[in-house]
């Protein structure tokens, strides 16, 4: 096989392998006859995802906005938090134990307590998404901060840098990959907030459709809405990636980048 | 009146209950506009004195002056190229070295209006080393020997009073170590810093140095302090010279007593 062959291949291997899943898939519901109201045909689910592409685009675009919105929250207090705890260690000791047992609690109790804050809407799903995804952007922020090479600290302070000139110009740039490389997880994360507010308690969003379609014995819509979250999630796991590889290409040093 | 000066300094470095004493009662001072080589076996506490002198570290006992002010911090402006070339890799080779000018006074305050001229004296210095034509690279696409020099400009750009160099020739080919004792020669008649430098290379520390201190191994003692009557500008027609070659060797028997 040529290079450029297998190269192709390499790269088309994704698509082979979904292919396959969804023959097997199809071939396994003909075969042993089942149900459609337990487990329809990707063929059925296709036709449904075309049929009713209109309104599945509208709530998957309600799902969107809150979880970007959502995220971009937690970029940013993730990024002012996870300086704080990286820079200093008094923040770090002080609100670390905190932060770990945050995490700890399962976001789906959050729901109903925002429900009786902020009742029933976007808001919900946006601040769920916030806090699921918050956590890994400050964890990686303060690691990027804390790893910084002793040595690099000391030729600022050699020329007489201030602390706060030491973390602009070492502390930040060197807290960048950490930061994009949070990022992957974090919109994945903030993507299960979104869905989960929106399936707990919520009035729109892809999750809301997939509850009443499922209310209503309806498999195939509930299915196409599971496949436009894989999808939708997908892509912004990809343009996170995207974001990651342009923003940090020292820290590759060039390697990934051609 | 020295203007640095150690006295009986002791540094000791703790990792939990381990310790190590790197160095020992060291005491010396250092004129201004003066320029002092330090030899001695790997290991022997060299590095740290820079550290010590600049205020990076703090001493353990003893006291370390710096124009008659007692060190307790790092001390400003003083331009140090470490042993590591330490350069930023997210920084291009000429912002890495613009970047003392981003902090030092008074380059700090006229920077950002006056980056065309800062620019163009980096680039100067970029030249005298070689590397002109690298300025755009990033420090991971240079070589070692190249991170090296660029680590030297970074040092002189701000014409520091104080230089300290922590084996800044040491990944460099024989031909462009001695270019650069040339190079740093030439710059140190003409600016008259105050110069410390630390070698294994005896040759350097006598073709540069005023003054030569040689240390004993591990904890640190200076175990004998050499001037260099040498009259400059030295060449490298010098380092064949008798009286040159003669002063290596001294050096050279004092160094060998310590690996026995
Ligand atoms: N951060 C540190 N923690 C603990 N011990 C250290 C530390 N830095 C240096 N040492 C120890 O102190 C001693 C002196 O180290 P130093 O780096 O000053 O040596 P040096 O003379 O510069 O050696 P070389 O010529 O190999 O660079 C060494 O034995 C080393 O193990
Ligand atoms: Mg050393």
């Amino acid at each position: 096989m040529t290079d450029f062959r297998r190269e192709a291949l390499k790269h088309a291997m994704p698509w082979l392998v979904t292919a396959v899943l969804l023959v097997i898939w199809e071939i396994a519901c003909i075969v042993f006859d089942v149900p459609e109201i337990i487990l329809p045909k990707p063929t059925k689910i296709f036709t449904v995802f075309v049929a009713r592409f209109d309104i599945l685009m509208a709530y998957c675009w309600d799902t969107l906005w809150t979880t970007v919105i959502g995220f971009l929250l937690a970029i940013a207090g993730g990024l002012l938090l996870g300086l704080a705890i990286g820079a200093s260690p008094f923040v770090y000791s002080g609100l670390y134990p905190l932060l770990i047992a945050f995490n700890a609690i399962p976001k789906v109790a959050l729901v109903p307590i925002l429900m009786i804050w902020v009742g029933v809407g976007s808001l919900p799903a946006v601040i769920t998404a916030f806090v699921i995804s918050f956590f890994p952007i400050v964890v990686n922020v303060a690691t990027g901060l804390a790893t910084i090479e002793p040595e690099m600290r000391d030729v600022l302070r050699s020329l007489g840098a201030t602390r706060t000139e030491i973390l602009t110009k070492v502390g930040i740039p060197r807290a960048m990959p950490y930061l994009f490389a949070s990022l992957k997880v974090a919109i994945t994360l903030a993507f299960i907030g979104s869905v989960i507010s929106e399936t707990v308690g919520g009035n729109n969003g892809i999750g809301f459709l997939m509850l009443s379609a499922s209310a209503r014995n309806d498999a195939p819509t509930t299915f196409a809405g599971l496949f436009a979250i894989a999808i939708m999630g997908v892509l912004m796991y990809a343009v996170c990636a995207l974001v990651e590889k342009r923003m940090t290409r020292w820290a590759f040093r060039g390697e990934l980048v051609s | 009146m020295a203007f640095v000066d150690l006295n009986k300094v002791s540094l000791t470095y703790r990792m939990g209950k381990e310790t190590t004493l790197a160095l020992a009662d060291a005491t010396f001072s250092i004129d201004k506009g003066e320029f002092i080589a330090v030899v001695g076996p790997s290991g022997c506490g060299k590095s740290t004195i820079m550290k010590l002198v600049t205020g990076l570290l703090p001493a353990s006992s003893g006291e370390v002056r710096v124009s008659g002010a007692k060190v307790t911090g790092p001390i400003k402006g003083v331009g140090m190229a470490f042993q590591n070339p330490t350069l930023m890799p997210w920084r291009t080779t000429m912002d890495n070295i613009l970047l003392p000018m981003e902090v030092v006074e008074p380059h700090k305050r006229r920077f950002r209006s006056n980056r065309a001229e800062y620019e163009e004296r980096a680039m100067k210095l970029l030249k005298t080393v070689g590397l002109a034509d690298f300025a755009r690279r990033y420090p991971w696409q240079l070589s070692g020997g190249m991170q090296q020099r660029s680590n030297l400009c970074r040092a002189l750009i701000h014409e520091p009073e104080l230089l300290m160099l922590d084996e800044p020739f040491g990944a460099l080919d024989a031909f462009t170590r001695e270019e650069l004792w040339g190079v740093m020669q030439a710059l140190w008649l003409e600016k008259r810093f105050t110069g410390v430098l630390v070698t294994h290379d005896l040759r350097e520390a006598v073709y540069l140095a005023d003054t030569v201190y040689v240390m004993s191994k591990r904890p640190g003692r200076i175990v004998l302090t050499r001037q260099i009557d040498i009259p400059r500008p030295r060449s490298l027609a010098t380092t064949f010279e008798p009286h040159f070659v003669d002063i290596v060797h001294e050096l050279r028997d004092r160094i060998s007593q310590e690996h026995a």
